[in-house]
């Protein structure tokens, strides 16, 4: 395997097992505060669900769009993600923002759950409801993340063995810990990989405004992927100033407002 | 039927918009004042990229200070 194959697989793995473990938190959460039944049974909905949104937007996105709609609709949710990322990101290292913690988050979705009342009925609808959304919200993020990584290197299947050995790492931690895994260091990760989505999201984005074109052709950057190299060194840059400089500005209701967003 | 359009409109907020409304309208105007001076042929194609991603970044950034300004 070449070293650019290898860097696409632990892209896809880094970038999944950010995704995996938030969704793991939720589902121990919810099994543990509202019965395993209904919490696995979301959890295997979303699963079921997320393989059935896969094969209907992969089969849509190479069959009937052409090349450039396909970079313009996943670069710029690429985009998005990895910017909203880097944001956090660049809060939390500025100290605008505490960091994320698995183990607060873990409280806070156990706390809502003993909230939400008994479940009187033999599936748990609360429970169900919250696996799902959360398993399908993260799942749905890693499949955007492995076709944009995939399609970009040429090399899908390298992409999907790399999400999927991410996942299957998360699951078997999941259920040997059995608690949430706050030794992953999700913030230094979120970090790296909102990089990469970032600077893949905007090369995708960019290039795919050629759709709006005559001829439908995308866009070509000057040094072709190497642009991709150049707009990591940007992001990182950029994020590393915004660190250094956003303090500076000194807002104390940030981090009041950051401790409401932690939760989520 | 009304409940599950919500909720179904809440996922697709959450999965795109996320925390940060701002995020999504910089990358938003960013890449429509990128593609209005493409169709308007003040940039060519390839200067459009470059552009492109140098707007996307300064969008970022002004959202960025915003965020914190607009918490004073």
């Amino acid at each position: 395997m070449s070293g650019a194959t290898w860097g696409l697989v632990g892209a896809a793995f880094l970038a999944s097992v950010v995704e995996f473990v938030e969704a793991l938190t939720i589902v121990l959460a919810m099994g543990v505060t509202r019965g395993w039944r209904s919490t696995l049974a979301g959890a295997a909905a979303a699963v079921v669900a997320l393989i059935g949104f896969t094969a209907v937007a992969g089969y849509a996105l190479s069959s009937w769009l052409p090349e450039a709609a396909l970079q313009i609709v996943v670069g710029t949710l690429l985009l998005i993600f990895g910017l909203q990322w880097l944001r956090k990101s660049i809060l939390r290292s500025s100290g605008l923002k505490s960091l994320h913690d698995e183990e607060e988050e873990y409280r806070a979705q156990t706390e809502a759950a003993r909230h939400a009342g008994t479940p009187d009925a033999r599936l748990d609808t609360f429970a169900f409801v919250i696996t799902f959304k959360g398993v399908f919200l993260e799942g749905v993020e890693v499949v955007f993340i492995v076709i944009t990584f995939g399609l970009s290197a040429g090399n899908m299947p390298a992409a999907v063995a790399g999400a999927a050995a991410g996942g299957l790492l998360v699951l078997i931690a999941g259920v040997a810990l059995h608690r949430p895994l706050t030794a992953v260091p999700e913030n230094t990760l979120k970090y790296g990989v909102g990089l990469l989505l970032a600077s893949f999201g905007t090369f995708w984005a960019v290039e795919g405004l050629g759709v709006f074109m005559d001829g439908h052709q995308s866009l070509e950057w000057p040094g072709g992927d190497l642009a991709i190299v150049a707009m990591l060194a940007a992001w990182f840059l950029l994020s590393r100033a915004l660190i250094n400089l956003l303090p500076n500005m000194n807002r104390p209701d940030v981090e009041r407002r950051s401790q409401v967003e932690d939760v989520r | 039927m009304i409940r599950f359009a919500k909720g179904f409109g809440q996922f697709w907020y959450d999965f795109i918009i996320g925390d940060d409304w701002k995020v999504a309208a910089a990358v938003v105007i960013a890449l429509g004042v990128t593609l209005a001076l493409l169709l308007s042929d003040v940039l060519s194609t390839t200067s459009a990229t470059v552009f492109g991603g140098v707007a996307v970044v300064v969008a970022f950034v002004t959202s960025m200070v915003i965020d914190v300004h607009q918490s004073s």
